[in-house]
């Protein structure tokens, strides 16, 4: 008999258990071809980013030979290396391969966190509104409803204009445009599972509210965020895309796929390559994590 | 697609189904033979898993997209379903094979009148008008004796209660006149009383339609009343069949008696004659053994007989009526000769007063928000959910309180528990009021010694912890045990308790079965050293044979801790048998207290009355007066000012039941009754269950 791993004395799982949980249910994605073309777009963005120092040919902001299309070549000079620009470079002269694979890590960086604490945020509001009902429920209920009532790209503007673009502030205002929504999938989530009887047998126990919260019901409802949390990362790489093409976004000269394109748009009819394969990145990723979430549902949903 | 009127109405012959899954083929039905005349009526019996549902399913041709028919015909007048086309099935059913489903609420559409949905089956079927099928409509539901049919035709489903909405389910079914029926557990989902009234109607509708049923169900005491035949399932077999008389008296296959053994019928006594549930567990689909399904849990198997070979149906000679049996030694088996009388447990003796309930009262509020509800000063409206409550449990008593929905039952564990707290009286626990004081205001050592078990074990236990964690939660909350290690010894000790393997430690809920889940549950409410647990209808969600291993766990946990039950349920068998006090609710007040032979024989409340007559017993031999309720239960916000019962009380005296609250009426010390009628007349009344007695019995049971 197992005694000896498992030492189990508190309720919640150890992390090791659960992230081999986790990876046995990746396993499981198997079944929906769906979602392994999705995981498969995801982590081959993954494998860039962490690899982008030996991908990339060339600094990503080194200005080198300006408006060279894509398969030029790079004679080299005293400080760097011969080489090919294989798609070509901006109107600077950066290479923008070398400036897609970076930027690949901003992204892959910043959305991540920025949906991370979207989601704390969101949880903690949701578990708070659908717990306790009544006065608290009413009042965050209405403060997402104004905070949703936006614009969303105004919100985005106002705060980020207002407080200066930098990467905290990026997450700041995208965990604030966000994690209205989240709150509300929390709250519905939560509305249902208050009412099982685990919940009584723990409530005549006489646990604390909070410990009821996080410990009985926030893991009964990991199936559905886990799908939404998915999907909500394609919108935060949009959202961080669409904040760097308005200027919002990370000051220059952090690659920023967004940015990039905002900065050639004026080429684009010109030069199309300085903005299209930019463009293809964005769409390819963000199309990986929304394939990854149906397959997710899918697999989910038969079990 | 020509029907042979002569030939019987359903002719099944050597069924196979099976159903494709990610783990390969499963064999689902093995076997299966049925033949149904005219209005004949076949009760299918069995527990989970046994295949009746996928049958019924079979005969619909609707098995979903991954189940077939492996192998058999199913014959339908003479016509073989097989070989339908897709548009000729779709003329059959509702026309001539209807289905009736579990929950009556999930049949109907929500958003449609149910004029709207009755009428759409004869104008699809038979093209008549809208006229013409509003007409017949009207008429069934007449039928279907439901009370006012035309404003049932302008209601929507959510507007009439649940047995009135399986009422119109079964009227629909019957619409256009079909040849056969199909019920699965039409009354699982409905009250006692209610159930009782459905399942009459049942009956008669056989009659007077000349329709052939097949009711599904794994209540022997509604096959009972139902149906002429029955057929016993195991695992995917049909392991017994004959008609009512014949196999309610003899059965023949262990199974089909073991099953008896698992049922509180009169004759048992939790103490002189128990329960005996069967030992092991069904076997998983793929896991059946060769030869007999029931082998590994029979008490006769023979090793080399049972196991050889598949074994055939073979008839029961001596008996009149098709009466057959799939077993090697049925000849050889006497199940008289095998009561032993060493089973008999010793009685659990009777302490102090633990609990006084002195004049409860629990009121909620409900606010009317509406500016009309405001200008006529009734914004606030109170639903009285419990009403002068008054009655006491004793040290190793069980005591059971009986009602259904709406009683106040869930109330009342409520406000014991402290999720809520009473408006006025006084509920005394070990010495303080407990009434006013909530579960966050409780001592730990409070809170420990007064613990719940659940209805639903799907829903008991949580999804994402262990096992061991779970009821290691529940330890360390209530200050039994610090240190780590001891914790998990007691878990340990708990699980042995409930006689579950040591290694569901470290199992999730989701690889447990619901007897399983179950007995956690009770592990969890006695780990804290318990003086008194309250039952919320523990077996009610379980199959029979599960229900009577639970039920014995409990009282065997019982006498050993001399813990006090309170049992709530509305089930009067499982009642009889364990309780030791029985307190009858309607509508959150007390309509009679007292012993359990008090409540069970005369004089009676009314209600009480009902309630009994409306349980249904698989014993051929036990007769009921047959009392059914009319009227409707009144809504709790707006309850009679006099007695509660007035609005469907058999016995009605006049204004005063309508106007006066009943005074308590002593029958005997201890035995209460809240009722106008004078107790003279309510003792004359006849027994309403009535037992033969052993010598008088065709057929010795235990």
């Amino acid at each position: 008999m197992a005694e000896a791993t498992a030492t189990p004395s508190m309720p919640a799982p150890t992390f090791g258990a659960a992230l081999m949980r986790a990876i046995r249910s990746f396993a499981l994605l198997r079944e929906s071809w769906v979602g392994m073309i999705g995981a498969g777009l995801v982590f081959f963005w993954i494998a860039v980013a962490l690899l982008a120092p030996l991908l990339a040919p060339f600094d990503p902001n080194a200005t080198l030979m300006p408006f060279q299309k894509p398969g030029a070549l790079f004679p080299g000079n005293e400080t760097v290396a011969a080489g090919t620009f294989w798609l070509g470079t901006d109107q600077l002269g950066r290479d923008i391969l070398s400036r897609i694979i970076w930027g690949s890590q901003t992204v892959l960086i910043y959305a991540p966190l920025a949906t991370l604490s979207a989601y704390t945020v969101g949880i903690l509001m949701g578990l708070a509104a659908g717990y306790y009902r009544g006065w608290m429920d009413d009042l965050l209920s209405r403060v997402a409803d104004i905070i949703l009532s936006f614009p969303v790209l105004v919100l985005y503007i106002i705060i980020i204009a207002t407080i200066g673009a930098s990467g905290v502030v990026i997450i700041v205002a995208i965990t604030f445009a966000s994690a209205p929504g989240i709150m509300r999938i929390v709250r519905g989530l939560v509305l249902d599972l208050r009412n099982r009887d685990y919940v009584a047998a723990a409530q005549t126990r006489g646990e604390s509210a909070w410990r009821i919260m996080l410990v009985e019901i926030l893991p009964n409802a990991r199936g559905p965020l886990i799908v939404d949390a998915c999907l909500r990362l394609g919108y935060v790489i949009i959202t961080i895309g669409v904040l760097g093409f308005l200027g919002l976004g990370l000051p220059p000269p952090n690659p920023d796929w967004g940015g990039m394109i905002n900065f050639s748009r004026s080429m684009a009819l010109a030069f199309p390559h300085m903005v299209l394969y930019s463009c293809v990145a964005i769409s390819s990723l963000i199309l990986g994590f929304n394939l990854l979430a149906d397959g997710l549902r899918e697999v989910s949903l038969r079990d | 697609m020509q029907f042979d009127e002569n030939a019987p109405v359903l002719e099944i012959k050597d069924l196979n189904l099976s159903y494709w899954t990610r783990a390969g083929e499963i064999p689902a039905v093995i076997d299966f033979s049925l033949t149904i005349d005219k209005g004949e009526s076949i009760g299918l019996v069995g527990e989970s898993g046994c295949g009746k549902s996928t049958v019924a399913m079979a005969i619909m041709q609707y098995m979903g997209g991954n189940g077939t028919i492996k192998s058999g015909s199913i014959k339908f007048k003479g016509v073989e379903l097989n070989t339908l086309a897709p548009d000729e099935l779709r003329r059959l059913r509702g026309a001539e094979i209807s289905m009736i489903y579990q929950e009556p609420f999930a049949a109907l559409n929500p958003s449609l009148t149910l004029g709207t949905q009755l009428k759409e089956v004869p104008i699809i079927h038979e093209g008549i008008t809208d006229r013409e099928a509003h007409d017949r409509a009207v008429k069934v539901l007449g039928d279907v004796r439901l009370p006012d049919p035309e404003r049932v035709m302008a209601a929507y489903p959510h507007q009439i209660s649940g047995g009135q909405q399986q009422r119109v389910v079964i009227a629909m079914g019957l619409l256009s006149n079909p040849s056969l029926l199909l019920l699965d557990e039409p009354t699982t989902a409905l009250d006692v009383t209610v159930e009782a009234g459905i399942t009459k109607l049942i009956a008669d509708i056989a009659k007077q339609y000349g329709t052939s049923q097949v009711y599904i169900s794994h209540n022997l005491g509604l096959i009972l009343e139902v149906c002429d035949r029955v057929f016993v399932m195991y695992s995917g077999e049909v392991v017994e069949e004959g008609t009512i008389k014949s196999l309610f008296t003899w059965p023949k296959h262990p199974y089909t008696h073991g099953l008896f053994g698992c049922i509180p019928l009169p004759t048992a006594d939790k103490n002189a004659a128990p329960l005996k549930p069967i030992r092991g567990q069904l076997p998983l689909p793929h896991e059946r053994p060769t030869g007999c399904n029931f082998g590994p849990r029979c008490d006769f198997f023979a090793d080399g007989r049972c196991n050889s070979r598949d074994i055939a149906m073979t008839q029961v000679t001596g008996s009149a009526a098709d009466h057959r049996v799939r077993c090697e030694r049925w000849t050889e088996l006497d199940f008289a000769a095998e009561i032993s009388h060493d089973e008999q447990k010793p009685p659990i003796s009777i302490g102090d007063t633990v609990l006084e309930v002195d004049g409860m009262q629990k009121y909620y509020e409900v606010h009317d928000r509406s500016i009309a509800a405001i200008i006529a000063g009734q914004s606030v409206k109170l639903v009285k959910a419990n009403e002068a409550l008054d009655f006491d449990a004793r040290e190793g008593e069980t005591v059971a309180i009986v009602g259904e929905s709406g009683c106040g039952k869930s109330t009342f564990a409520k406000v014991l528990m402290g999720l809520e707290t009473a408006t006025d009286g006084e509920v005394r626990y070990g010495g303080t009021n407990i009434g006013e004081v909530p579960v966050r205001e409780r001592t730990p050592k409070q809170i420990g010694s007064l613990q719940m078990v659940f209805q639903n074990p799907s829903d008991t236990l949580n999804p994402s912890h262990t096992i061991g964690g779970q009821i290691g939660r529940v330890i360390k909350k209530f200050g039994v045990e610090s240190d780590k290690v001891k914790i998990r010894e007691r878990v340990l000790e708990l699980l042995d308790l409930v006689k579950l393997p040591r290694d569901f430690y470290i199992r999730r809920p989701r690889q447990l079965s619901g007897g399983q889940k179950q007995r956690v549950g009770i592990a969890r409410a006695f780990a804290g050293n318990p003086a008194m647990v309250i039952a919320d209808e523990p077996v009610s969600a379980l199959d029979v044979s599960v229900a009577a291993a639970v039920t014995e766990l409990l009282t065997d946990i019982q006498r050993e801790h001399k813990t006090t039950l309170l049992f709530i349920s509305h089930d009067l068998s499982v009642v009889r048998y364990l309780a030791d006090r029985i307190v009858v609710m309607y509508l959150g007040q007390i309509m009679e207290r007292g012993t359990t032979d008090e409540i069970f024989d005369p004089p009676y409340h009314p209600y009480t009355e009902a309630l009994l007559s409306a349980v249904p017993i698989a014993d051929p031999e036990v007769t009921k007066r047959e009392i059914v309720l009319e009227g409707n239960l009144p809504s709790v916000m707006n309850p009679p000012k006099g007695c509660p019962f007035t609005t469907r009380c058999q016995h009605k005296i006049g204004i005063i039941c309508d106007e006066e609250r009943p005074a308590v009426q002593m029958a005997s010390n201890g035995h209460a009754i809240a009722c106008h009628i004078p107790l003279d007349e309510l003792r004359q009344a006849e027994p309403v269950i009535a037992v033969p007695k052993a010598e008088e019995r065709v057929h010795v049971t235990q």
